[in-house]
Order: structure tokens, then C-alpha cells, then sequence
């Protein structure tokens, strides 16, 4: 660990403190339906769409019909991409003549993109047609991002507002989220990329003469416009197989900087939002203090784990220390221009929110390094978490720790003026509880099967870990992956297209309901006996009540992974294939 | 259910045609226009023919020139198509090794290639210099990787070894604002340097 690599980290920091109150003031306006200064432009645009798709933009909708609305929506997402892929070989924008993609993997690619998970059981530049990458996958990257932000935003509005029985219009606030948020950043975002060096081209992939003489086949697209949007909605599907890792999808530590700031920008403005819609905006710094507690531990304990030597590696006579003339650590799946400090920060990001773009392959981290990522998405990542999903992951942990907190005194509890009730806390449970169950219940299924046990590359505890972490990602709708794993086939395909879907709607469809009921509630004015949500005790409580948790539902399952892993590493113990 | 039916059709074809096609499509006119080069790989050409990308690795083995770092990238096995080859640098098909840190396979790879790279030079090797990256396409080296490698291109080429490190230095690319990032050598710019050194 170097003086550099901290003020690398420091910096990254600053940067999201410093845009969370602006963003989050102009995301309020946004969804308040209040105008821009790109209405002048968009504004037209949104007035044609409402009418031609029949919306009445003043009606608002109860919590049954936002989340019909939303499930109708993703179905047809999902029919129009699985066909754009079946297709793919008779439509044009397909300079490689890539065949139809097989329906297992066309199916859980589907389902993978339209729940914001992006689990990447293809390579891109090896599958995938350019108008598939445009046309399919990035069309539902903006869709299952700007999906996150509105649901996050119906269950502030059942927060703040008080008797009322609507929670908003889906359908306005999806079309404003997209055109006033997504868009014009992604438009001017992708632009930049391209400046550092990510390409933006129809071209067929180029054939080089190397100077050695041998032929190189580069991969070209239009690499740049599906990269930011890829980031700013916490997708992560990559253009390219080794995702951001690949140089043209991550040229420089600069973009690589944009990339991991794109990443949390809208989940850490959202705790802002949430504070202004509810009239305190220090209820939002609260909110993200807990998330930036848990975060900065997680950087700090992969920083330590990656840029310690591997003790196999000492004997052999290499060099693993950090100096003013190489970064050191374990380089192993490391980008040289990234080295340790920015690959182990960008690991927690991208696991911390459920983005699960990589710059660096997590099935080579250290024990340690790799059981972060993975500690991140089991606990439903909530610390600053996916494009809205953060958010409501996170209320629904508030919900909890809010109720624990009323059983240790004896009174109702509540939180921003309204009284957690018993319907709350046991659609929040409903909620909470279904991804320990996908999560521990598939990766017990896999392990018992032979078709499960096939999959993973790496003997020993850590081929445990890949099968634990590809439930763990497909779940919390990461897309990460311990990509050792032999992902695509036939079990894993159709078991993680099913944890995809539970991680997603079996968390909305309570959530909305929890939304609704406290929509249907006054708000009460705080009183002497009103615990304070806004203070460094509530964030105390909320950080305890969420390790714990999840320490005593997944401890058990990581011990048999990272934690002998690591054990077995430092005793010089070593697995081998079996023959 | 039916009063959902038309928003969502109707939302679904126009976002699809908004950020699937107009979006792509007018990034990639403004950026053929203002940001050629980059837009199209930022490809190197010499004597009119692309010999390769600044971004993108190649495989180096001769003696006479820097080499990379090692690459996990495979093909397709020309004799049987549903099994793969190694292919090293193969920029169609980017891949880490994905080998976890108590596999054996791993530390047995590492080992060998740092004696090989080692021979009975006494000095340290540096890490990046055996280990794969995580695309297999890593253009850069570390500056320690580079410099290791000075006293064997200098004999290969008849060099003074003065002159090839001072090459190396000269191709030395800092942290951004001195902070960000890390330091590194672009390897094939350097290669092309050396070339034309002895050209000159």
C-alpha cells in the first residue's frame, strides 16, 4: 500500500461527495415533473411520446398499477431482446457474420439484461452482432436503469407524502428519467470516452501486421456509447469479453477515473433525493454516510489483500513490491496501467453497486481480495447499490433496523414522520430473505449436482467460491463474475436466469407494496420520544444491523470458500486438477 | 392490464429507437467527425499498412525486441472447432487466465516463466512480467518490466545498453496529474522506437 494509492482513493471519494448535492438537486426537479433547462429540448419529444403512447401525464397510479405497468414493460423488453438475438444472423450491422445465439444462452442473456444484472455468459466481440449490442443490450441498459431510479423514487414518494393512495405515474417517470437523466449524460459521456481512445465505428474488425509479422485480428463497434451507459446504469454487461478491463474499453487510468465515478453517480445523488423529497436533507447524508462507512472498509481490506505478495511468488525469485518503478502486488489478471490500488477500488465499486464491470478478473484476486466483492453483493447491494436498487435495498435495511430499534425500547417505531407497522416489516422480510434463499439454495443445488460441479476451472475451496459467487452476482443482479466458471451451459444458463429474476421482482414487488402502504399513512410530527434518524447513532445502528445480518447468513457458506482459501494460501498449501 | 398494454408497446419501440439507434448513431457521426483517429481503434500504420493499435498488445517473442506480458487469450482449434488453442494477444477474443491464487496450475506457470525469464541474471523479476492480464491485450509494461529486459535487447540488437535504457526512459508514461494511475511503458511504440533507432 503507497501514499499514492490512498490519495487515489481519497480523490475518488471527494469526486462523489462533491456531485451528490447538485445531482441530487437536479434528479428532485426531474422527478417532481418540474421543468429543466432541457425541457426547452426534450420537452416536445416528451409531450409526443405520452400521446402517442396514450399516457395522461397528470394521472398518477396506486402501487399495484405501477408494478403491472413495470412487469408488462419488462416482458416485452425481454420478448424484443431474445428475439434480436435468435435473429441476429439475417439483420444487418453484422460485419462478422455472427450465427443466431443458442437459445439457453439467449434466454439468460435476456433475463440478464432486462433485470440490470448484465452476467456476462457470452463474449461480446465473439457473439454478439453490432445491432444486437445496440439495438438489444444497450437498449436495456438504459431501460433496466432507468426501471431501478423510478422504483427507488416510488418508494421516497411513499415516504414523503402523506394519506395518499398514488405513488406516481410509471410510464412519466420512466420517460423523464430517460430523457432528462440518462440520455443527455450518456450523450456527452460517450463523447469523452471516445476522446481517450474508446472506439466509435460500424467497421468490420481490422487485420493487422504485426511487427513481428504475425497477423493480429483487432475487434472494433461502437464501443463508446454502450460503455457509458453500461456505467452511469450500474449495467456492466462490456462491450468485449474482458469487459473494462479491455484496453479499448478502458484506455486510461482518466477513463478508468469517469468509469468508477459514472458507476456511483446516481445512487449516491439518490440518498439526496430521497432527503429532499422528505424535507431533511440530512436524512439522505445519513443514509449515505452508512454506505460510505461500509465502503471505505471494503476498499481498505482488497487494497491490503492485493497488494500483499503472494508467498509462492517470493521463493521464485519475482519481485512483488511496490516501488516508484511498478505497482507490485498480485498483478495476476491486472492491468498495468490500472495496477493495484485502481483495480482493487474499482472491485468494491462495481460489487458495491450492482454495476459488475470489471478491470480486473476477481477470479485472481487473493482470498481476500475476491471474499469483498463477494461480502458486497450479498448483502444486497446496498452500499450505494445499482441505480435506485441501492436505494430501496438500503430503506428496506432502514425499515429493519428501525423496527429492531422499536423492539429494544417498546414503542411504534418510525422513520421520517411515518409508523413502521407490522405489513411493512413483513413485506421488508419478504423482500430481505428471498436473496440468502436463491443465493445459499442454488449454490447448494449446484454443488450436489454434477452438472453444477462441472463448471468450475479452479480446484480446491476457490472453485467453491466461483460457484458461490456467480449465485451471489446473478442474485443481487451484479454481473461480476469469478469468470473461471464454465458459465454457459444448459444448468448454469437456466438456474442463474431464475436467481436473476428472484433478485429482482421477488425485491420490487414487495418493495412497492411497502411503498403503497406508507404512501397510505400520515406523516406525524417528531416528538421528544422520536429516535433520531439523522445522527451518527442511527448510522451505528443501521451499518450493525445489516453485518449482522449478513455475517449470520452467509459466514457459514464464505468460510468454506475465501476464508480456507485464505487459510491454505498462507500455510503454502496449493490444489491441483484432478487428472 | 389492457390500459398498460399501449404505453408499454408503444414506450418500448420508441426507447428502443432512441437509444438504440438515433443515440449510437449520432455518437458515432460526431465522434467519426471530431475524433477520427480514436473512433477507429487508434490504429498505427506504417508504410500504409496497419501494423497494429496503440491500445492493443502484440505478442513479442524475438530477442531484438521489448517483450509483453503474458496473455491468456485462446482461438479457435483450427482442426476442431469445439475446443480452443492458445493464441497469445488474439484481439478478437479478450480473456484473463481467470486461475485463482492457490491453484496450482497457476504458481507452476509463474514459476517457470519467471526462471526462464531469470536465466542466470541474479536479478529479481518483475510481477508483471509473469502474469497474464485481465484482457490478455495489456499494451503496457512497468517500467521495472522494462528496464529488466534492457541488457538482453541491447546484446540482441548490438546496442549499448546506455542507449536502450535511455529509449526506455524517454518512453516512461507518469500518472495523469502525477496522481492518477500508475506509471508505464507502451511496449509496441517502444519496439517501433527502437526500430527506428537502428534505422537511423
Amino acid at each position: 500500500m503507497t501514499v499514492n494509492g490512498w490519495i487515489q482513493i481519497a480523490l475518488f471519494c471527494a469526486i462523489i461527495v462533491a456531485i451528490t448535492r447538485p445531482l441530487g438537486a437536479y434528479m428532485t426537479r426531474v422527478f417532481a415533473g418540474e421543468r429543466t433547462w432541457l425541457t426547452p429540448v426534450f420537452g416536445p419529444v416528451e409531450r409526443g411520446l405520452y400521446a402517442a403512447a396514450g399516457v395522461d401525464a397528470k394521472a398518477e397510479q396506486g402501487w399495484v398499477a405501477y408494478a403491472l405497468g413495470m412487469l408488462l414493460f419488462h416482458v416485452f423488453g425481454f420478448l424484443f431482446l431474445y428475439a434480436l438475438q435468435r435473429l441476429q444472423a439475417d439483420l444487418p450491422l453484422n460485419p462478422q457474420g455472427f450465427g443466431a445465439v443458442a437459445p439457453d444462452l439467449a434466454l439468460n442473456t435476456a433475463v440478464s439484461f432486462i433485470t440490470n444484472t448484465n452476467w456476462q455468459a457470452y463474449g461480446g466481440e465473439t457473439t454478439m452482432s453490432y445491432l444486437t449490442q445496440m439495438l438489444g443490450l444497450a437498449v436495456q441498459n438504459f431501460k433496466s436503469a432507468a426501471v431501478g431510479i423510478v422504483l427507488a423514487v416510488a418508494l421516497i414518494r411513499g415516504f414523503a407524502r402523506r394519506s395518499t393512495r398514488t405513488i406516481g405515474n410509471f410510464w412519466v417517470d420512466l420517460t423523464r428519467c430517460t430523457l432528462y437523466v440518462l440520455l443527455p449524460a450518456c450523450f456527452v459521456g460517450a463523447l469523452a470516452f471516445v476522446a481517450m481512445g474508446v472506439p466509435q465505428n460500424l467497421n468490420a474488425y481490422v487485420e493487422a501486421q504485426t511487427l513481428e509479422g504475425a497477423r493480429q485480428t483487432i475487434a472494433q463497434g461502437p464501443v463508446a456509447s454502450q460503455l457509458v451507459i453500461k456505467m452511469m446504469g450500474t449495467n456492466g454487461g462490456g462491450f468485449f469479453n474482458a469487459n473494462s478491463a479491455h484496453p479499448y474499453e478502458n484506455p486510461t487510468a482518466v477513463s478508468n477515473l469517469l468509469q468508477m465515478v459514472l458507476i456511483f453517480a446516481i445512487s449516491a445523488a439518490l440518498t439526496n433525493v430521497f432527503g429532499r423529497m422528505v424535507s431533511s436533507e440530512r436524512q439522505g447524508w445519513a443514509i449515505f454516510a452508512a454506505m460510505g462507512v461500509m465502503f471505505v472498509a471494503g476498499v481498505a481490506v482488497t487494497y491490503w489483500a492485493e497488494a500483499a505478495a503472494h508467498p509462492a511468488f517470493a521463493a521464485a525469485g519475482i519481485d512483488q513490491a511496490a516501488s516508484a518503478a511498478q505497482a507490485g502486488g498480485n498483478m495476476e489478471g491486472k492491468e498495468v496501467r490500472f495496477g493495484i490500488v485502481a483495480s482493487a477500488l474499482f472491485a468494491v465499486i462495481t460489487t458495491a453497486a450492482s454495476c459488475g464491470a470489471v478491470i480486473a478478473m476477481h477470479d485472481s484476486f487473493m482470498p481476500i481480495g475476491g471474499m469483498v466483492p463477494l461480502v458486497n453483493m450479498m448483502l444486497g447491494e446496498i452500499i450505494f447499490g445499482g441505480v435506485g436498487a441501492g436505494l430501496y435495498g438500503m430503506l428496506l435495511f432502514v425499515v429493519i433496523a428501525i423496527f429492531v430499534a422499536g423492539l429494544m425500547v417498546g414503542r411504534t417505531p418510525e422513520y421520517v414522520g411515518k409508523k413502521i407497522e407490522s405489513r411493512e416489516v413483513k413485506m421488508t422480510m419478504l423482500a430481505v430473505l428471498s436473496l440468502p434463499m436463491s443465493i445459499l439454495g442454488f449454490t447448494a443445488l449446484a454443488v450436489s449436482l454434477p452438472v453444477g460441479l462441472a463448471g468450475p476451472a479452479n480446484p480446491g475451496p476457490h472453485g467453491f467460491s466461483e460457484i458461490l459467487y456467480a449465485y451471489s452476482s446473478a442474485t443481487g443482479n451484479n454481473g461480476s463474475a469469478f469468470a473461471g466458471l464454465s458459465a454457459n451451459t444448459l444448468f448454469y444458463n437456466v438456474t442463474l436466469a431464475i436467481a436473476m429474476l428472484i433478485g429482482r421482482f421477488a425485491v420490487i414487488v414487495p418493495m412497492l407494496a411497502v411503498a403503497g402502504s406508507l404512501a397510505a399513512k400520515p406523516r406525524i410530527p417528531p416528538s421528544a420520544g422520536t429516535f433520531p434518524t439523522d445522527g451518527p447513532l442511527f448510522v451505528g445502528l443501521l451499518v450493525g444491523v445489516i453485518l449482522i445480518i449478513g455475517g449470520l447468513t452467509f459466514f457459514p457458506a464464505l468460510a468454506l470458500g475465501p476464508v480456507v482459501e485464505h487459510l491454505a494460501l498462507n500455510a503454502g498449501a496449493l490444489f491441483a486438477t484432478a487428472p | 392490464m389492457l390500459s398498460h398494454l399501449r404505453p408499454a408497446i408503444v414506450l418500448l419501440v420508441a426507447f428502443a429507437a432512441v437509444t438504440g439507434l438515433v443515440y449510437p448513431l449520432a455518437v458515432t457521426g460526431v465522434a467519426q467527425l471530431v475524433f477520427p483517429s480514436q473512433a477507429n481503434g487508434s490504429l498505427v500504420v506504417r508504410d500504409g499498412r496497419v501494423i497494429g493499435s496503440t491500445l492493443i498488445g502484440q505478442n513479442f517473442t524475438s530477442e531484438r525486441y521489448f517483450h509483453g506480458r503474458p496473455s491468456a487469450t485462446s482461438d479457435t482449434d483450427p482442426n476442431d472447432p469445439t475446443k480452443t488453442v492458445s493464441a497469445p494477444y488474439n484481439a478478437a477474443s479478450s480473456a484473463g487466465s481467470n486461475l485463482g491464487p492457490t491453484n496450482q496450475a497457476l504458481v507452476e506457470r509463474i514459476v517457470a516463466d519467471a526462471q526462464q525469464r531469470r536465466g542466470t541474471d541474479p536479478a529479481r523479476v518483475p510481477v508483471d512480467l509473469v502474469t497474464a492480464s485481465g484482457s490478455g491485450l495489456d499494451p503496457h509494461i512497468t517500467p521495472a518490466a522494462a528496464l529488466f529486459q534492457v541488457v538482453r535487447v541491447a546484446r540482441a540488437r548490438s546496442m549499448a545498453e546506455d542507449a536502450v535504457r535511455r529509449l526506455v526512459m524517454e518512453h516512461v508514461e507518469d500518472r495523469a496529474v502525477g496522481i492518477i494511475g500508475e506509471p508505464r511503458v507502451n511496449v509496441l511504440a517502444l519496439n517501433l522506437a527502437l526500430d527506428a533507432a537502428v534505422r537511423r
